[in-house]
């Protein structure tokens, strides 16, 4: 177990340090960040000192030096647009991002799970072949189009949800939380549905997948056999199992469901993580772009660690090697 | 050919799958629509000398104001919206095949490479194929998109980059069981080189499982692009994609102009839903096990 | 009223199971009847795709859909299961009748311990506290010859080998002493060491606690050792049935003949195995006439015309065919 332990631990370590040298030669390709933070009048001189106050003037293996050996004491580098530390600025914005993702999350799987189990299980049936039909629709849809149109009609149109922005927020353990408010939960509803559909989708179609190969198991048929009914047998027996294939793309669904509060959070103006990221890709500012992938890349290799671990509490069959 | 075609029991459960024939309607549709459409269209969105400024803003043929030369009414500056569609949809269709055409060579050689080679070859491949699949690729695409800058070349270079993967680990899983059966090993032991032994024996029993993914590739890219474009990272404006157009439209959305931006991302469900039905019905034709 | 011991423990009577599916009606019981007493070890035999299997479905109700019963019977203890709901169905299931599958490694569900799929047997047929469950759980594990049955209970089917998971099968068939057991291929997934350890196991059990059992197999071999009387299937029918030593010394039925020549003799050092001819017809599109005609060696025309129907040949036997073998007659 400990050694299992210390091997995903290096291994982590070793993504995460790959990622950071594609980050930093990819980031070194990006427009000249030296213009975003003189003014525009500036003289050649001037510009020629920014650009040794950001360390531009230097080799990129020596920036990554730089970067790697101030990172390791802490220091994550400064926004060239907001003059303060990366770190704290996304980090000031994580718990937004969070909170988003988190509810998307929690919906998918709530709506997910019981549909695909009823496709799964009644294959053939009409009410079956229009779930099918409407998560087949979840997943050709772009997303930031359903957020559109729901702009359109729930803010636009009928006025019932605002169209941007955070609802009020409280402090919960030193974070401030939107969805211990009434407001909060108003604020979040269309922006958490939205981000939320292409997972459900997928949720759905893997959990009936997973269903209909359990049910030709023959465990399925040895249960009924013994006098379970047909709904125990469907319960008890197979949604366990056929939950399995579903808990492996767990974690990447909710790498993507990150990924896409970018989208959502650029529409609904939420003052997450995501929408920074887009603002500094805007606006080239090359420290906060870095941070922000280094910490998505730290967040996806934890949950992915996470999900092999939830593996092993469910499946008996596989042991932490 | 045809008759054999015809005749052949593939061609009998599409007729039977109400899902193929739907969504091979609707993608032949689209597709006929992109070849032919722009010619059946009076005016050319990027002419500006055909845009009028009077026309802006017109609704939808169906409501109050509507003009009946413009069905599905117009932008900001007097652009028909089904004719931007109609361009847009060429731009964000050819960027999804052509990435796929792409990702697919690429992928499937670095996959045949890897399987039939082995050793370092294979592990530095699959690993760097191991990492990438652990992001998702919207955000890879994203990331590559911020360091290179707008433009159809580049987008095309950056789901390129995010595609390759599938395909490389599809093949080399095949390849690999493929050079253990007898026929690839007597090949071997006849002393055909290499290359062609994986390009005469290997190449044509690993494309199967390809087809599908790479039509359901299609419709991931075409969404993909089209989401890039929306944060406004892909196309240039001077050849907006259906996401572009949706993006353009979302700008005036609040004041109550649904229309520039909403049959946009209509032309891009029809397209991705009929390109995801067929794909389902293939998955299960070629794939016997799921029958 | 009848004596009730004149009343099988099950009785089949023209049973029909078709499946519906769309290349055409598979039928893969056409007619089968058959009686089985209380006690009696019955074999019920033919190669695979002679409807075996189907047969055992059908007795418990778990024939789904495209399949269906057609018609017929069958009696447990004068009680029509075809009619019965699915809730009485519910009760005879694990508790009258129990099935032990063919394989073992597919048959226990590799996420609950094997202590809770026995458990579920008990919770489902008897009225009995935890503890009295659990203690009735060990004690069936240990009659079937699991050692530390306690510890045991708490273990995964993936942590048991195939021969132990086999015996966990059966204490589970076993635990709500029913009266028929309906084993489909016991042994077939095993090694052949392990095999006969299983079937002695069955016997010892069936005999402990006065149970029936159908012993469906291929293997003539496992079926004369154990089985009372045989009945064989071909096609969905009845080719064949009487009692076991009759049917194996001198069968009268060219296929059941067939059968038992090509069982492999390890007495006698045979030069070659002899092997049926041909193969199981399209049960989609079966021949008019005997449909065994085309692998026999004794067809003449009328095979093709008329379907042989079952009559009373010498001793027990009872046979479908028109040139049945005489006892010592060579097919």
């Amino acid at each position: 177990m400990l050694g299992y332990l210390l091997k995903r631990l290096i291994q982590m370590t070793l993504v995460l340090w790959v990622v950071s040298v594609i980050v930093f030669i990819m980031m070194s390709f990006t427009g000249d960040p030296v213009f975003m933070v003189v003014p525009i009048d500036a003289t050649d001189l001037e510009i020629e000192q920014a650009r040794r106050l950001l360390g531009l003037d230097q080799s990129v293996l020596v920036q990554y030096w730089k970067f790697m050996t101030s990172l390791l004491h802490g220091d994550f580098g400064r926004s060239y647009v907001f003059r303060q530390p990366a770190m704290t600025l996304i980090l000031e914005r994580l718990p937004a991002t969070v909170e988003m993702v988190v509810v998307a999350m929690v919906l998918a799987v709530a709506v997910a799970i019981p549909l695909g189990v009823y496709a799964g299980a009644n294959p053939n049936g009409r009410i079956s072949r229009t779930i099918m039909a409407g998560s087949l629709m979840g997943i050709s849809l772009p997303g930031f189009w359903v957020g559109m149109v729901l702009i359109y009609l729930f803010a636009v149109t009928w006025g019932i949800f605002p169209s941007s922005g955070r609802g009020d927020t409280a402090e919960v353990l030193g974070l401030r939380i939107s969805l211990v408010t009434r407001d909060g939960w108003h604020h979040i509803a269309l922006p958490a549905i939205t981000l939320s559909l292409g997972t459900m989708a997928i949720l759905l179609r893997m959990t009936r997948a997973g269903m209909m190969e359990v049910s030709r198991q023959d465990f399925m048929k040895f249960a009924r056999a013994k006098g379970a009914t047909r709904r125990d047998v469907l319960y008890k027996h197979g949604l366990k199992n056929a939950l399995i294939p579903v808990i492996t793309i767990f974690g990447l669904q909710l790498g993507d469901l990150i990924a896409f509060a970018t989208i959502t959070e650029t529409i609904f103006s939420w003052p997450g993580m995501g929408k920074l990221l887009i603002d500094s890709i805007y606006r080239a500012d090359r420290p906060v772009i870095v941070v922000y992938l280094m910490l998505v890349a730290l967040i996806f290799v934890v949950i992915n660690f996470l999900v092999d671990i939830v593996y092993t509490l469910i499946d008996p069959r596989i042991t932490l090697k | 050919m045809m008759t054999r075609f015809l005749h052949s029991e593939f061609f009998h459960n599409y007729k039977h799958s109400s899902s193929a024939v739907i969504g091979s309607t609707l993608m032949l549709g689209f597709a006929f629509a992109v070849i032919v459409g722009p010619l059946l269209v009076a005016q050319n969105p990027y002419d500006i000398a055909s845009l009028d400024l009077m026309d802006s803003y017109k609704p939808p043929l169906w409501l109050e104001g509507g003009d009946p030369r413009f069905p599905l009414g117009t932008d900001g500056q007097g652009r028909d919206v089904w004719a931007s569609i109609l361009y847009g949809a060429r731009i964000s269709v050819f960027i999804g095949l052509v990435a796929m055409i792409a990702s697919c060579t690429i992928g499937t050689f670095l996959g045949l490479v890897a399987g039939f080679y082995g050793g370092i070859v294979d592990s530095v491949i699959m690993r760097i194929a191991d990492i990438q699949l652990s992001f998702p690729s919207i955000l890879i695409a994203l990331f590559l998109m911020s360091a290179v800058g707008t433009g159809v070349d580049k987008v095309l270079i950056a789901l390129t980059a995010v595609g390759w993967v599938v395909y490389a680990r599809t093949v080399r899983g095949s390849t690999l069981s493929e050079i253990e059966k007898e026929y690839v090993q007597a090949a071997k032991v006849a002393g055909l080189p290499n290359h062609k032994i994986i390009r005469k024996h290997v190449l044509p029993n690993v494309l199967t499982p390809l087809i599908v993914i790479a039509t359901i590739q299609v419709g991931t890219f075409v969404l993909i692009e089209a989401s890039l474009s929306f944060l406004g990272v892909g196309v240039p404006i001077t050849q907006p994609s259906l996401g572009l157009l949706i993006k353009n439209g979302f700008d005036v959305l609040f004041s109550g102009l649904w229309w520039t931006s909403v049959f946009p991302g209509i032309a891009i469900m029809i397209l991705v839903f009929g390109i995801n039905l067929f794909g389902d019905f293939l998955r299960d034709e070629l794939n016997p096990r799921l029958k | 009223m009848e004596n009730s011991e004149h009343i099988p423990l099950l009785e089949v009577r023209d049973l029909h199971t078709y499946f519906h599916t769309f290349s055409g009606t598979v039928k893969a019981v056409n007619g089968v009847s058959f009686e089985i007493g209380k006690g009696e070890v019955m074999g019920l035999v033919g190669e695979s795709g002679g409807g075996k299997s189907v047969v055992g479905f059908s007795i418990l109700g778990l024939i789904d859909s495209p399949g269906k019963i057609e018609s017929g019977e069958l009696l447990l203890e004068g009680q029509d299961l075809v009619t019965a709901g699915e809730d009485r169905l519910r009760e005879i299931r694990g508790r009258e009748i129990s099935m032990v599958f063919q394989d073992p490694m597919t048959s226990l569900n590799p996420l609950h311990t094997v202590g809770r799929q026995m458990d579920e047997v008990l919770r489902l047929h008897s009225d009995l506290g935890a503890e009295a469950r659990q203690t009735t759980c060990i004690e069936m594990l240990e009659s079937v010859g699991i050692s530390r049955a306690a510890e045991r209970l708490k273990a995964y089917p993936h942590q048991f080998s195939g021969g132990m998971r086999q015996r966990v099968v059966i204490a589970i068939a076993m635990l709500a002493r029913p009266k028929l057991i309906i084993a489909d291929e016991p042994t077939t997934a095993l090694d052949v060491t392990i095999q006969s350890q299983i079937l002695k196991l069955m016997r010892a059990q069936i005999a402990d606690k006065g149970a029936s059992m159908i012993l469906i197999t291929h293997d003539l071999a496992v079926v004369s050792e154990m089985a009372d009387h045989i009945t064989v299937l071909y096609c969905g029918n009845v080719v064949e049935r009487g009692q076991t030593r009759d049917l194996i010394e001198n069968p009268s039925h060219p296929y059941t003949r067939g059968l038992i020549d090509s069982i492999p003799d390890t007495t006698q050092r045979l030069d070659r195995l002899s092997q049926i001819p041909g193969s199981v017809p399209d049960i989609r599109n079966l021949p008019q006439g005997c449909n065994f005609r085309e692998r026999c060696p004794r067809a003449q025309a009328i095979c093709a015309q008329k379907e042989p129907s079952l009559t009373p040949q010498h001793k027990s036997l009872m046979a479908a065919c028109h040139f049945p073998l005489k006892p010592g007659e060579a097919a």
